[in-house]
């Protein structure tokens, strides 16, 4: 069995079964934990908990005014490297003919070329966030492994993915096969560590504003 | 014509001129991405070189392999090659039958001992003493093993000597194997393809007999100058890959327009071959040109990679099910989670209850 056999075949069958086991234990447990933690009344005049969770979830997808200088550079950087794995995941061909031969799904993609130099800004996005957070001293200070980790675990595909389109550093078999080895291993990490937030930023968000709104707190 | 004579000699007698003679080791030279002084080197080489003896074993193979050389487009060239070569044992070329031919092919290794040229094309059944393929009652293990004894090197043509092939294919009932997995203590060329391009094996032969050395070889045993690059690299619905612009289908608008194959399963991006280049029938065309996609058969395994139409992109294993069982676990275990949890916060806000009421 050549390493690309091994990738394509037991390596993907594993790392897809912990995936979506682990991401379903993970998002079923949060999903059916009681919604109401707050036991008191809320209070007179606060809204409803759709609008509540609604103004979670969209007014933390910019900066307060008094952070804006200070968060600016995190929020414009976030954005970039999400987009950009969310074009290059979603929309290069490859890619979307993998998912398709999971799900049946199906979708048009943009040209290589193009998906190649998002993949190059989203690279180095990736290392600017990784730069910023080892320069900063709060954000030393708030970060764990796992941060580290599931940075890596999301750096890795984008690099080896790259190095696969262009040819670099061996051959093409073997490069594609370390970027789909890279990509199992970020499905094995995915429901464990903080790279869940894809799936749950949404719900987790919506609480928090549920909770702030019942309290009448201004988020 | 026996083997005591020059190949220089043996042209002049046919009639060949020397400038045609030029001429082909100029074109077996740029084949190779040889040096520009080595063509002359190559005609050198070949002019005063003997007639090789070659002993052609044929296994378990389809004749395929024979067929795309005997039936190549450039007569001129492969014939120079089989006519200069002293064939002296090939089950579908020989006159010879039965005993007489087996009788030929030990005359021809006595003869040209430790200096002839094995070529194998077809794999070797190893399983029950390799009762699955014999000739003449002798299984192909033990003819093999006798025959490249006293070789020069082995070249093996076409993917079932190369790496087993078809016969090799899942679930092996034969216990098919390649020719390098057996012979492991004579020089061995694969010349992989099903089948495989005959410009390559007419330059290898060249090049064996101009210089009395290997090609330089990938980890393979490939000669790089034939499989030094993908199908894929040197394709020219290539740019169609960069733009985006794939056939859905083999009769779809994308298909007439000539775009990438890629969706329909080429394989073209892991298949080191020169069928982009070469091309077969005479340069005419490949199977790529011809509307269909690489199915990658100069590679090993080529045909347990999941299916010649399913996209490179996607898993070779079955998904479905163990996806599925994947999930029923997950949300129940995420279930389960869940009514622990409940359970351990009523449990924790009555007995909150219990001490507020015991301090009233």
């Amino acid at each position: 069995m050549t390493l690309l056999e091994f990738a394509r075949g037991p390596a993907l069958q594993v790392s897809l079964v912990i995936f979506v086991a682990g991401a379903l234990w993970r998002f079923v447990g949060a999903l059916m934990l009681p919604w109401r933690l707050i036991p008191a009344q809320p209070r007179e005049g606060a809204p409803s908990p759709v609008m509540s969770a609604l103004k979670g979830i969209f007014v933390k997808m910019w900066p307060h005014k008094p952070f804006e200088k200070a968060g600016m550079f995190t929020f414009v950087n976030g954005y970039i490297f999400h987009l950009g794995l969310a074009i290059v995941v979603f929309l290069f061909v490859p890619h979307i003919l993998f998912i398709k031969g999971l799900t049946g799904l199906n979708w048009p993609g943009l040209p290589n070329s193009l998906v190649y130099t998002v993949g190059v800004v989203t690279a180095a996005s990736l290392v600017a966030g990784l730069i910023h957070r080892l320069r900063s001293p709060v954000l030393q200070l708030i970060s764990r492994g796992d941060d580290y980790f599931s940075w890596a675990m999301t750096f890795l595909p984008v690099v080896t993915g790259l190095l696969a389109a262009t040819h670099i550093g061996a051959r093409y078999e073997t490069l594609l096969a370390a970027h789909i080895l890279s990509i199992c291993a970020f499905f094995i990490w995915f429901p464990f560590g903080k790279l869940m937030h894809a799936f749950l930023f949404v719900f987790s968000r919506g609480m928090t504003g549920i909770r702030m709104g019942q309290r009448g707190a201004e988020l | 014509m026996g083997t005591s004579h020059t190949l220089g000699e043996i042209l002049e007698n046919r009639g060949v001129s020397r400038r045609a003679f030029l001429k082909y080791a100029s074109y077996v030279s740029a084949l190779m991405a040889l040096p520009p002084g080595a063509a002359t080197a190559m005609a050198e080489g070949l002019a005063n070189a003997r007639r090789q003896s070659v002993i052609w074993l044929s296994f378990q193979e389809c004749t395929g392999c024979t067929e795309s050389l005997t039936r190549s487009f450039s007569p001129t060239l492969e014939s120079l090659i089989f006519d200069v070569i002293s064939l002296d044992y090939h089950h579908t070329l020989q006159a010879a039958s039965g005993e007489a031919a087996e009788k030929a092919r030990e005359a021809a290794m006595l003869e040209n001992k430790g200096k002839y040229v094995v070529v194998v094309d077809g794999s070797v059944s190893t399983r029950d003493g390799g009762v699955y393929s014999t000739i003449s009652g002798v299984s192909n293990l033990e003819m093999l093993r006798a025959t490249v004894k006293d070789a020069l090197a082995v070249i093996a043509v076409g993917t079932c000597a190369a790496f087993g092939g078809i016969p090799k294919a899942r679930p092996n009932p034969t216990g098919a194997m390649a020719i390098d997995e057996l012979v492991t203590d004579k020089p061995v060329i694969n010349i992989p393809g099903c089948p495989p391009i005959p410009e390559a094996m007419a330059g290898v032969i060249s090049y064996l007999v101009s210089f009395g050395k290997l090609p330089e070889l990938d980890h393979l045993r490939r000669p790089k100058a034939f499989f030094g690059e993908t199908i894929h690299d040197r394709c020219y619905r290539r740019p169609f890959y960069e733009r985006g612009l794939y056939a859905e289908g083999f009769d779809d608008e994308g298909a007439r327009q000539g775009y990438c194959l890629y969706k329909v399963g080429c394989k073209g991006p892991v298949t080191y071959n020169a069928c982009a280049t070469l091309k077969w029938n005479g340069g005419v065309s490949f199977p790529i040109q011809s509307g269909h996609g690489c199915i990658g058969c100069s590679e090993p395994d080529f045909w347990d990679q999941g299916g010649f139409y399913r996209p490179l992109s996607t898993s070779l294993a079955g998904l479905g099910p163990a996806l599925a069982g994947a999930a029923v676990a997950g949300a129940a275990l995420g279930a389960g989670a869940a009514w622990a949890s409940r359970r351990h916060q009523q449990a924790y806000v009555k007995e909150q209850a219990a001490t507020e009421g015991g301090e009233k």
